[in-house]
């Protein structure tokens, strides 16, 4: 073999490398396609409300979400911590004895946007969420209850040492 | 590639209690990398749960929602051996999905 043979097959080996590489990331990019129909399909009969979480203050949010305001109610019942020593995980549930319940939302007031979280509760969903949240800084949490048409909501506050969402 | 989401169903009586771990940055758009650079937001929209072709909860997230996100309710019905299918769509349109047996 010459020294210019060499250098052809090093030159050829290269470019099949990258037309390798062209056609896995034209399939991954397919594959990932495909993929994200599937969902938006199980979704599609609510939309993401995408207004209601871009809103800063809290009765903003509500506003945005709900179109009504909350009235505070002892059957809504928030748990969560005093003091949260993580901002970036505070675990808040809420549970509630009203009936008819079909939305579940939680909001954070000070943070940046409000609104933290939104549930969807079909009937026969136990009304009763728990998750983690995010708080920048000590504030209050509210938990909105939908039951037959009405806000119902729950508010404590939750001191934060290290907050979750600044650099 | 493994799920990113972790589930397990327990049927007790006539409930089923739901508790769900799904693995995701959920980057809120607020915090800044070692270089000082904003880290754009990433972070799941909705996630749904179908149970018997019925959906059983959906929830809209926003970025306050903590990293590796962590959820638990309970619905009426479901079986032992029934399939759970849940499945979330991020902001920028990426998605899982996965089906679990009820226990």
């Amino acid at each position: 073999m010459t020294a210019t043979d060499d250098q052809f097959s090093e030159f050829s080996a290269t470019r099949r490398l990258i037309l390798k590489g062209a056609i896995v990331v034209t399939l991954t990019g397919l594959g990932n396609f495909s993929f994200g129909a599937v969902p938006a399909l199980a979704a599609a009969n609510d939309k993401w409300p995408e207004e209601a979480f871009k809103q800063k203050g809290q009765a903003d949010a509500i506003k945005a979400l709900y179109g009504k305001t909350a009235e505070a109610s002892d059957k809504v019942k928030l748990d969560a911590p005093e003091i949260a020593e993580n901002g970036a995980v505070v675990p808040v549930s809420v549970t509630t004895t009203l009936a008819d319940v079909t939305s579940i939302s939680f909001l954070v007031a000070d943070n940046p946007n409000a609104l933290a979280a939104s549930y969807n509760i079909p009937p026969g969903t136990i009304p009763s969420v728990a998750n983690r949240l995010k708080m920048a800084k000590t504030s209050s949490v509210t938990a909105i209850v939908e039951a037959a048409g009405k806000l119902y909501s729950a508010t404590k506050e939750v001191k934060v040492t290290v907050g979750g969402c600044g650099g | 590639m493994a799920s990113t989401i972790r589930v397990r169903a327990t049927a007790t009586g006539d409930t089923t209690e739901v508790q769900a771990l799904i693995q995701h940055p959920m980057d809120s758009g607020f915090v800044k990398d070692a270089k000082g650079n904003l880290i754009p937001p990433h972070f799941i929209q909705q996630l749904a749960f179908e149970c018997d072709g019925k959906t059983v909860f959906l929830a809209d997230w926003g970025t306050a929602v903590s990293k590796d996100p962590y959820i638990k309710f309970s619905f009426k019905g479901g079986n032992k051996g029934d399939d759970l299918k849940i499945s979330w769509v991020d902001n920028k349109g990426a998605s899982d999905t996965t089906t679990a047996k009820i226990q």
